[in-house]
């Protein structure tokens, strides 16, 4: 019956599935929505949403589809603060026959009415049925009787649906993360390395060897456990942060929680830089120099087993990458950052460039760099078909 | 039909309760997500009181296998045992021990099932668990048996959202986010953790916390559980309750980070 609906929903971002459709229709049979509108909403929100980020979306859509009169339009605050603490409560009689014509309007017709009225009202009113107030039979106005109407501001006894829809208390959780960190992180799977050179406690039980040794004990159990295997992939991560990059910066930072959440690294090590690499390399995604330390540390201290992922765009000011004497936030820089770039590939069998940005279309200038780039490094897209390549690059010797 | 009112040292807001209802009539898991200390393992605890029903908690941790909570065949020990002749090797339901919910499948009366964060343990977890949770029900080639639930437990779930739970696991729940309550809420639960509180206190002690909740730079906002515990202190060190928003006494019971004391030190001054 509401199927549009749903197809709204979907069109709207959210995920949701022909199953828990079916779910939300079960659910009405059954009558958990308890004949409410308030109760149906917080049924459908709680089957077809399955997490806080993504109710404000539902709020959104919900609001859109049942609320065919959503007001977008400003109302005046003079207006709200009557309604929000009215000065008199008005007595029950009320022309109440009055109140149910109001049940034939159309949509329509009241829109056109209240906009009509907001033109008109001046004054507060309470009672009555023709101005926006409280606890009138108008179709305007909040705590009133009649049938039909807008809603104008107020807290109901009953916090109701679209009210609880309209406030979007949620709009603070939302990401709108179109990119799935869940999909990066299935992505760094792949790199695993297993080994049991570990310094663990032997806890597996290591079948082979138990019947050997059984069998040498001529056939009396002896029980043999090995160290369980585990994953020995360290891992370095690079980033280019700030100028450039802050367009791509959702996406790098989905990047950097999947990294950062896959806890099946033996070693994760994280560096910040801007747009090249230099003599000096950050600690922190802010750039502060309170945070940098040396890059040759890196390279002398951080062993080359290391697999080493690097992101930026990789477009910059020509100079920026092949001039010598770069001054770069105070530390002049003799070498050339193209020259680093170089030294952490030789150092560094296993890297890898991953690019948010693909090369310039309108080229010239500032694919000048990225081309530099591109022939010596090995550049991939940062996308989920791009990591997966690159991943796959990385745990074989190029 | 199974109806959750809230409990008596337990204070469920009206939308959560909702959703317990709904899960219950739909007999599909819960799934709870909301800021640590909201109290989304007490819920479980008090659906259980306010039913009558027996609990079964099974708590995960980053090592937990699906299988654990299935079942484990004790191969060791079996092989033990033949070595030395012990009665009843050949029986192997003598071996297999039931996990959690294993547990729960083969009560004679419905439980409540709390998969306690759930986000915990590996990627794939909540994976292997969906023919389990989906049916009730799973297979043991060993004694070749079926574990079907004689009573379909009511699954609980809740999750810090450390991890991504994947989108088919997702969609066989019923979701429900804990929100912060807002002071009204809260003053509602402590009274229920504290007879005959001071008012002053009471009042004191809720402005600070919100007061310190909001200050911008602070790490690890305090939770329910830690103004539980403050109030306890302050009641116990007995300090005068106007002192209370002026000095904050005690307040590492509520602050957990050195920084976040400072930052409080800042406050103050």
């Amino acid at each position: 019956m509401f199927t549009a609906f749903f197809y709204l929903l979907r069109a709207r971002g959210l995920k949701v599935s022909m199953n828990e459709w079916m779910t939300l229709l079960e659910a009405l049979q059954k009558g958990l929505h308890q004949s409410s509108f308030t109760g149906f909403y917080y049924l459908c929100r709680s089957i077809l949403v399955k997490s806080e980020t993504d109710f404000d979306k539902f709020d959104g859509a919900f609001l859109e589809f049942f609320k065919d009169m959503a007001f977008t339009d400003e109302l005046p605050q003079e207006l709200l603060d009557w309604l929000e603490n009215p000065k008199e409560t008005p007595g029950d009689e009320f022309d109440m026959e009055r109140a149910m014509q109001n049940e034939r309007l159309s949509q329509q017709e009241i829109q056109r009415m209240f906009l009509e009225r907001l033109e008109e009202q001046k004054e507060e009113h309470n009672g009555g049925s023709y101005w926006v107030g409280t606890g009138g039979v108008s179709v305007f106005g909040n705590s009133g009787f009649s049938p039909r109407g807008i809603r104008v501001g107020g807290e109901g006894g009953k916090r109701r649906a679209f009210q609880v829809a309209s406030e979007r208390k949620f709009r603070d959780f939302r990401q709108d993360n179109t990119l799935d960190t869940r999909q990066f992180q299935m992505a760094f799977r792949r790199l695993r390395q297993f080994s049991a050179q570990v310094d663990e406690a032997k806890t597996e039980f290591d079948i082979d060897s138990t019947i050997q040794k059984t069998c040498d004990n001529a056939g009396t159990l002896s029980i043999v456990y090995d160290r369980p295997r585990k994953n020995t992939v360290k891992v370095m991560l690079l980033m280019d942060s700030g100028g450039s990059m802050d367009y791509y910066s959702r996406l790098c930072s989905a990047l950097f929680q999947a990294v950062n959440k896959s806890s099946h690294f033996k070693d994760l090590q994280v560096f910040y830089f801007h747009n090249c690499i230099y003599s000096k390399i950050y600690t922190d995604p802010y750039l502060r120099p309170s945070s940098t330390i040396s890059t040759e540390w890196i390279l002398n201290n951080i062993s080359s087993e290391y697999k080493v992922i690097i992101v930026g765009d990789a477009q910059m000011e020509p100079s920026e990458l092949l001039d010598g004497s770069y001054y770069h936030y105070g530390v002049r820089d003799e070498i050339a950052g193209i020259e680093w770039l170089t030294r952490f590939r030789e150092k560094y069998p296993h890297l890898v460039w991953l690019n948010p940005s693909e090369r310039p279309y309108w080229g010239g200038w500032w694919a000048k760099t990225y081309d530099i780039i591109n022939k010596d490094f090995d550049m991939h897209d940062l996308t989920l078909e791009g990591i997966n390549n690159a991943l796959k690059k990385l745990m074989v010797n190029r | 039909m199974n109806t959750f009112q809230g409990s008596s040292n337990y204070v469920a807001s009206e939308d959560l309760m909702r959703s317990m209802n709904i899960a219950m009539a739909l007999q599909k898991p819960l799934l709870i997500k909301g800021e640590p200390g909201t109290g989304k393992t007490m819920l479980a605890e008090a659906v259980s009181q306010a039913l009558g029903k027996k609990l079964v908690i099974w708590n995960i941790k980053s090592t937990t296998k699906a299988q654990d909570g299935l079942y484990v065949y004790d191969v060791v020990q079996r092989l033990y045992d033949s070595q030395f002749g012990n009665e009843g090797v050949d029986d192997i339901q003598k071996y297999v021990k039931m996990g959690k919910l294993g547990e729960a499948f083969s009560a004679d009366e419905q439980v409540i099932l709390l998969i306690d964060e759930i986000d915990k343990a590996d990627l794939e977890f909540p994976n292997d668990l969906l023919w389990e949770l989906d049916k009730m029900e799973f297979y043991i080639p060993e004694t070749k048996q079926t574990i079907k639930a004689k009573q379909r437990p009511i699954v609980i779930i809740t999750s810090n959202a450390e991890k991504e739970l994947p989108d088919a696991f997702l969609r066989r729940c019923i979701f429900h986010y804990i929100e912060f309550p807002d002071a009204e809420q809260m003053e509602e639960i402590i009274n229920v953790h504290f007879d005959n509180l001071d008012k002053t206190l009471l009042k004191q002690v809720l402005d600070t916390f919100y007061w310190i909740r909001e200050m911008y730079n602070i790490q690890k906002k305090p939770s329910t559980s830690e103004v539980i515990d403050w109030i306890q202190a302050l009641v116990i060190g007995g300090v005068s309750p106007e002192k209370i928003r002026e000095a904050v006494p005690f307040a590492g019971v509520l602050l957990k980070k050195n920084e976040d004391i400072d930052t409080l030190k800042r406050h103050i001054r």
